[in-house]
């Protein structure tokens, strides 16, 4: 196992596809069954990933690699550092107790299903875990077909017109990012002679100013595209509503995750004069609190649970780019912890919508009201959720919005100012979808006989607030796993700069043939 | 180069003299040895076997020039084999074999059953062959117009039916008028150069400077008739009308073979002697790779008819590949050889979905028609999902690699606008592709639908394109090592 852990780990889900093929469509327990023991054995391989893992060490482990199309200079590269582990880690655990949930709530096409979220997990752990910027692509690119199947196969009313948008979307970023790539990639041939998409060598390559912002906003939209960072974000409000519950789970919690790590992992260090140029950040900065404010807005005047839930997310993925682009170092750890949190929190709150829209089949506020009467277990866990999104301290959502406000007040007063209205409006809208829904006398007949949760919701429920629980309280194992690469990063942009050659090193100009 | 007719003329023409011998047999065994119609389809096997006598043809050339390098040239330079044409050359091979495989099952479907289609496919086949090695203003235009004329015939097969019929005529007249455009253009670089050997009308055109009217003429009235033949904008007219009219299996061999070779001739003209005057087409050709993808992309959205969406993706597929053209350089050349090779593939895999579909004179081309075939028949549904995938250029199929070596190129060459444009539209072109996905994997069919029409032919052909794309998409080293082959 050792050298091969990540070829494992990547290669879990999609073996557990490949058999699930030969099970017959007809047989939907069994059907289920697998799903769900291949997703359990996708947490299981990855759990020594964690347990080995030195985050004494500086650089990629369990690096593999092969020789992929040396044509193209491509590399079969894989490798993990400390963020990119607690990305692989949440990936993993968030895909299974997502496949867990769907067991009574999909029943048409079970089959395809389950295929399509295993084959979601390959794209998203392989995201997570390549070096080689072409590899990477391909995997970013591989995440959109299943997504799209499963919001547009078993979505609500609207579900054609969300997966469509999520599509083209995200597909028109990554395509603009792929020209940055590959101008990336030229420049490094110019320079060196070398062709590859390996991330540190890239990173060795020097460009003209122009060059690097030009190819800094290629990098934008594709990520920004996925974040989503306002204005890019109405994809996501369509995607997540229409999404079925696990969908939406797995969207908030890994899927958008992708951007917020590309901006991590690839922009900063690749493009360190670029990401640091004063212009550049105040505009991202400038979206990000507009994306914190504006979300949190507009998630007051939702009507519609799911809907609110959905703009929410555009609000906290706000505050995790504003730490990345704090550009010091308990921004961008702040960051990743912020984003784990927000799949924890987040992910908890689709799955508290799923659970009521199973039973009543709507998911408007006002229909309910007074539902901790009936399900008083349901409403403890929603409180939990909702306090943990909030940023309770003592819970997970605190450590990383005290953090990251904590490193923007560091870098501007004012964004750390614009940013703590962004929680004191999450608070409120928290607060009052709990106070419409949950508090108050039973209003609507229909809610009397709603029946509280059952085993296998609980079984979701538990670990995501125990791992809540276990951060909120003692979060220093994740600041410590994060302390290497982010130091690493920082210093990256931040530190003295390698002097940019004053010539301009021109693309070769080849003539026709 | 100074003694005509000796063995090495037969050795270079071998291929091409097998394929009109086996056209000509094949129009008389139709009416001698199958007298009755049913047994007409056993003639797949006879072209069949032309085929495998014409690849043994090109492999020995193959071997030569692997051996010798360089290229062979017979009848005094008029007709030459190098790397070049033999990559197009197995691309006619390839699609020639797939559209029978095809045809043999969509006519007995049909009760049409035609043996003169088999002739004049091989007819075709060999003009495309002049088209690919002529290096002669004649023989390339003799080519040109033997290709030409058998698919006005091959388009309009179906006498009986209106649309067919429309679409032969709209064909025939729409390309005698490019034929005329491309033929006054070689008449004006033969009166430049007084010769009509590319090699010789190269150093002509190069004794010009940029801004002769002539010369423009010339590129102009040339380009005119060769984006015609590739069904380029702004001369697309008539490319969804015929695809919609022609038989399924016609349609396929057309959009693919019939626009491989047009490419040949336009890669042999512009990259021979119209090499100099490059400043003179490029604008040319970048407008017009600009308008294709427009033309293509947009109205592709709102077609019902899935031949004609088709339609309209391949006239967007050839902006792109008129796309490396205008890069030029060595990596957008490589990207061209490439893309035709991938569009060939994916292009046939996704004819080859829609033929498996017909069973009377309409089913199969209505996007409705797609309806609910993840239920009926998953493995088809996957395989046209992977075709249309590549066709809008998602990795991990054969797609991505080609539109990746036209990014490539163009940036290389510093068109970072057209590479911004061309990426775009690959996000509207997902729109339409998937609108097929929907049909098939979410809507559900409202009436019951036809059984599919299936053969072993159609299973082994649609499991080889299906391979095919997959495999370039995914390991891409040895096609793009034989690409880069083809160039050196």
């Amino acid at each position: 196992m050792g050298d091969n852990l990540l070829s494992l780990i990547l290669c879990t889900p999609l073996i557990g596809v490949l058999v699930l093929l030969f099970i017959p469509g007809t047989m939907k327990n069994a059907i289920r069954w697998w799903a769900n023991i291949s997703a359990v054995a996708g947490f299981l391989v990855s759990l020594p990933l964690i347990m080995n893992f030195d985050k004494s060490l500086d650089g990629y482990q369990f690096v593999e690699r092969i020789n992929w199309i040396p044509a193209l200079g491509v590399q079969y590269l894989i490798g993990v550092d400390g963020i990119s582990v607690l990305m692989v880690m949440l990936t993993t655990f968030m895909g299974m107790l997502a496949i867990f949930s769907s067991w009574d709530s999909i029943n048409d096409k079970v089959k395809e299903y389950y295929a399509m979220f295993l084959l979601q997990q390959v794209g998203m752990i392989g995201v997570f875990i390549s070096l080689d910027f072409m590899l990477f692509y391909v995997f970013w690119e591989l995440v959109l077909v299943p997504m799209y199947f499963i919001i547009g196969v078993w979505g609500g009313p609207r579900k054609l017109y969300a997966a469509i948008k999520f599509f083209l979307y995200t597909l028109a970023g990554g395509v603009l990012m792929l020209l940055g790539i590959i101008t990336l990639y030229l420049q490094h041939i110019a320079q060196t002679g070398v062709a590859t998409f390996e991330i540190t060598q890239l990173m060795n390559t020097q460009m003209p100013m122009w060059m690097e912002q030009l190819v800094f906003w290629s990098f934008f939209l594709g990520f920004a595209i996925k974040v989503p960072m306002f204005p890019f974000h109405t994809w996501l409000p369509d995607a997540h509503t229409e999404a079925p519950t696990a969908g939406s789970v797995i969207l908030a919690a890994v899927l958008l995750k992708m951007g917020t790590y590309g901006f991590i992992r690839f922009s900063l260090p690749l493009l360190p004069n670029a990401s640091a140029d004063r212009t550049i950040v105040n505009v991202l900065v400038v979206l990000s609190l507009i994306g914190i404010i504006y979300g949190a807005l507009v998630s007051l005047m939702q009507q519609d649970w799911k809907k609110l839930v959905a703009y929410s997310s555009v609000s906290h993925l706000g505050f995790c780019t504003l730490g990345i682009f704090a550009l010091n170092e308990q921004g961008i750890a702040g960051s990743v912890i912020q984003q784990i949190n927000h799949g924890i929190s987040t992910g908890m709150l689709f799955l508290i919508v799923g659970v009521i829209y199973e039973r009543r089949h709507t998911r408007e506020i006002k229909e309910y009201g007074g539902l901790a009467h009936v399900m008083p277990n349901y409403a403890v866990v929603f409180a939990f959720a909702m306090l943990s999104s909030a940023g309770l301290p003592l819970l997970n959502g605190f450590i990383g919005e005290f953090t990251i406000l904590q490193a923007a007040f560091q870098a501007n007063m004012a964004w750390g100012a614009f940013a703590v209205t962004g929680v004191i409006f999450g608070a409120a809208y928290l607060l009052w979808l709990y106070q419409r829904t949950m508090l108050g006398e039973v209003t609507n007949e229909k809610n009397k006989g709603l029946k509280d949760l059952n085993w296998k919701e609980w079984v979701v429920f538990v670990p995501l607030m125990a791992w809540a629980i276990a951060i909120g309280v003692y979060p220093k194992p994740y600041f410590d796993i994060l302390e290497k690469p982010v130091a690493a990063i920082v210093e990256r942009v931040n530190g003295p700069k390698a002097p940019v050659n004053a010539a301009v090193i021109e693309l070769k100009k080849t003539e026709a043939r | 180069m100074s003694s005509f007719y000796t063995a090495t003329d037969h050795f270079v023409l071998l291929p091409a003299l097998l394929l009109a011998l086996f056209a000509c047999a094949t129009l008389l065994f139709d009416f001698w040895v199958f007298p009755e119609s049913q047994r007409r389809k056993h003639l797949v096997w006879f072209v069949l076997m032309g085929e495998v006598f014409a690849s043994v043809a090109y492999f020995r050339q193959h071997l030569f020039l692997s051996q010798h390098g360089g290229e062979l040239q017979a009848f005094g330079g008029s007709l030459v084999v190098d790397q070049f044409a033999l990559y197009f050359h197995w691309i006619f091979v390839a699609s020639t074999v797939i559209a029978v495989i095809m045809s043999y099952k969509y006519f007995e479907v049909r009760d049409e059953h035609h043996g003169e289609y088999y002739g004049l496919i091989l007819l075709a086949q060999c003009g495309m062959y002049f088209l690919a090695s002529g290096n002669e203003l004649v023989v390339l235009f003799v080519g040109l117009e033997t290709m030409a004329l058998t698919f006005y015939v091959l388009v309009g097969l179906l006498k009986r039916d209106q649309r067919s019929n429309e679409a032969a005529l709209k064909y025939f007249l729409l390309g005698a008028l490019s034929s005329g455009l491309l033929v006054y253009g070689f008449s004006l670089l033969y009166g430049m150069s007084g010769s009509t050997k590319l090699s010789e009308i190269g150093a002509a055109v190069a004794n010009r400077d940029s801004g002769d009217t002539v010369l423009f003429l010339a590129v102009a009235t040339i380009l005119s008739g060769l984006l015609f033949k590739i069904a380029a904008a702004p001369f697309h007219m008539w490319a969804p009308d015929t695809y919609e009219g022609a038989p399924t299996v016609v349609t396929a061999y057309l959009a693919v073979a019939s626009k491989a070779a047009s490419l040949a001739l336009l890669l042999r003209i512009l990259l021979g002697p119209l090499a100099s005057s490059r400043d003179v087409w490029m604008p040319i050709l970048a407008g017009a790779a600009l308008l294709s993808m427009t033309i293509g992309n947009i109205a592709a959205v709102t077609q019902t008819n899935t031949k004609r969406l088709l339609a309209y993706s391949s006239i967007n597929h050839a902006g792109y590949i008129l796309l490396g053209v205008v890069a030029g350089n060595q990596t957008g050349i490589q990207g061209v050889l490439i893309y035709t090779m991938v569009y060939v593939v994916m292009t046939l895999g996704a004819f080859l979905v829609l033929t498996v579909l017909c069973r009377d004179t309409t089913t199969g081309e209505d996007i409705n028609d797609l309806h609910g075939l993840m239920r009926r028949s998953p493995a088809h549904a996957i395989w046209m999902l992977i075709f249309l995938l590549s066709l809008a250029g998602i990795p991990p199929t054969a797609g991505f690699i080609g539109k990746y070596f036209i990014f490539l190129s163009l940036i290389e060459t510093g068109h970072y606008w057209l590479a911004a444009a061309a990426a775009v539209y690959v996000a509207v072109a997902i729109y339409y592709y998937f609108r097929i996905v929907k049909s098939m994997f979410v809507d559900k069919e409202e009436t019951e639908m036809p059984a599919l029409s299936l053969s072993l032919g159609t299973r082994v052909a649609l499991a080889a394109t299906g391979a095919m794309t997959l495999g370039i998409g995914i390991y891409p080293e040895p096609f793009v090592k034989f690409a880069q082959q083809t160039l050196r």
